[in-house]
């Protein structure tokens, strides 16, 4: 099933493995800050609000 | 906000099922080229990241521009969180294109007018993002770098004209166009145009989770601010 890519396996190979590594980088780095902006807005809210009675 | 969070999802999917169908077809069911071998399959990571890295810059030209006139905050967040996606994409497609180059032109590099103009417009994204880390109130680095932007799409467009503007250049024509005129052959269309789609979704999706992320990050610094005070 896998493709015979000949003299150019290496070229082909690692162009997918680049990409995929780039934009799996990407979208973890994205993710985190996302996730980590969250929480410490959940917690600066609930901080003010307990401040506020 | 809450339209975002309608979407993202819808995003999500659409790029986690375009990606790997018209991936997995381009690789594994698509046959070799008669002139590039095997490296034909470089074109579905190529020229979508290609064609996103300039159109990012597009997009961050129009919400710079949007945040200059309008001063309207959302635009210059969106353009903030569009920057790293489009130098990614930008890496991507100089990567693969040196990759392709090698076996092909016989060199990894050429200072071809298609290379030498993506080459500096990921210059111009390193820029933009080094920018707005380097500036700590929001609306100057907003405005100084609204004015980076404008300034770089000039190279966003000799990236997407250069083959037209200078014969000379080694890299070859559009692979799509919307009057086929110059498309790949049939057989490889298909999961290119799905790829495209995909990777389109891909940036869609990271940009509302970017803006999101810094309007939530604006609204932390805010109550920072007051609870110093």
């Amino acid at each position: 099933m896998f493709p015979d890519l000949g003299r150019h396996a290496d070229t082909v190979l690692f162009s997918y493995a680049a990409t995929l590594l780039i934009l799996a980088v990407l979208a973890g780095s994205y993710a985190l800050r996302n996730a980590r902006i969250r929480r410490a807005l959940a917690t600066a809210e609930a901080r003010r609000g307990a401040k506020n009675g | 906000m809450r339209l975002s969070a309608r979407l993202l999802p819808w995003f999500g999917g659409i790029t986690v099922l375009a990606l790997c169908g018209g991936l997995g077809w381009g690789f594994f069911l698509t046959p070799d080229a008669d002139l590039f071998g095997a490296t034909v399959k470089i074109i579905y990571v190529h020229v979508p990241s290609a064609f996103l890295a300039v159109n990012i810059y597009f997009m961050m030209f129009v919400t710079s521009l949007i945040w200059l006139i309008r001063r309207h905050h959302v635009s210059a967040l969106a353009a903030k969180a569009a920057a790293p996606i489009g130098a990614a994409m930008t890496l991507i497609a100089l990567i693969t294109g040196a990759l392709w180059g090698q076996p092909m032109w016989g060199t990894w590099w050429v200072w071809d007018p298609r290379l030498t103009s993506f080459l500096i417009m990921f210059v111009f994204y390193l820029g933009y993002i080094a920018l707005w880390a380097a500036i700590d109130e929001p609306d100057k680095a907003a405005d100084l770098t609204s004015i980076l932007a404008l300034v770089g799409s000039v190279f966003a467009l000799l990236s997407r004209y250069a083959v037209n503007f200078w014969s000379q250049g080694l890299h070859q024509g559009a692979s799509l166009s919307l009057d086929r005129q110059q498309n790949v052959a049939n057989v490889y269309w298909v999961p290119l145009v799905l790829t495209m789609i995909g990777f389109f979704a891909l940036f869609l999706w990271l940009l509302l989770i970017g803006t999101r992320s810094e309007i939530r990050a604006r609204r932390l610094r805010a109550i920072e601010m007051q609870e110093a005070r």
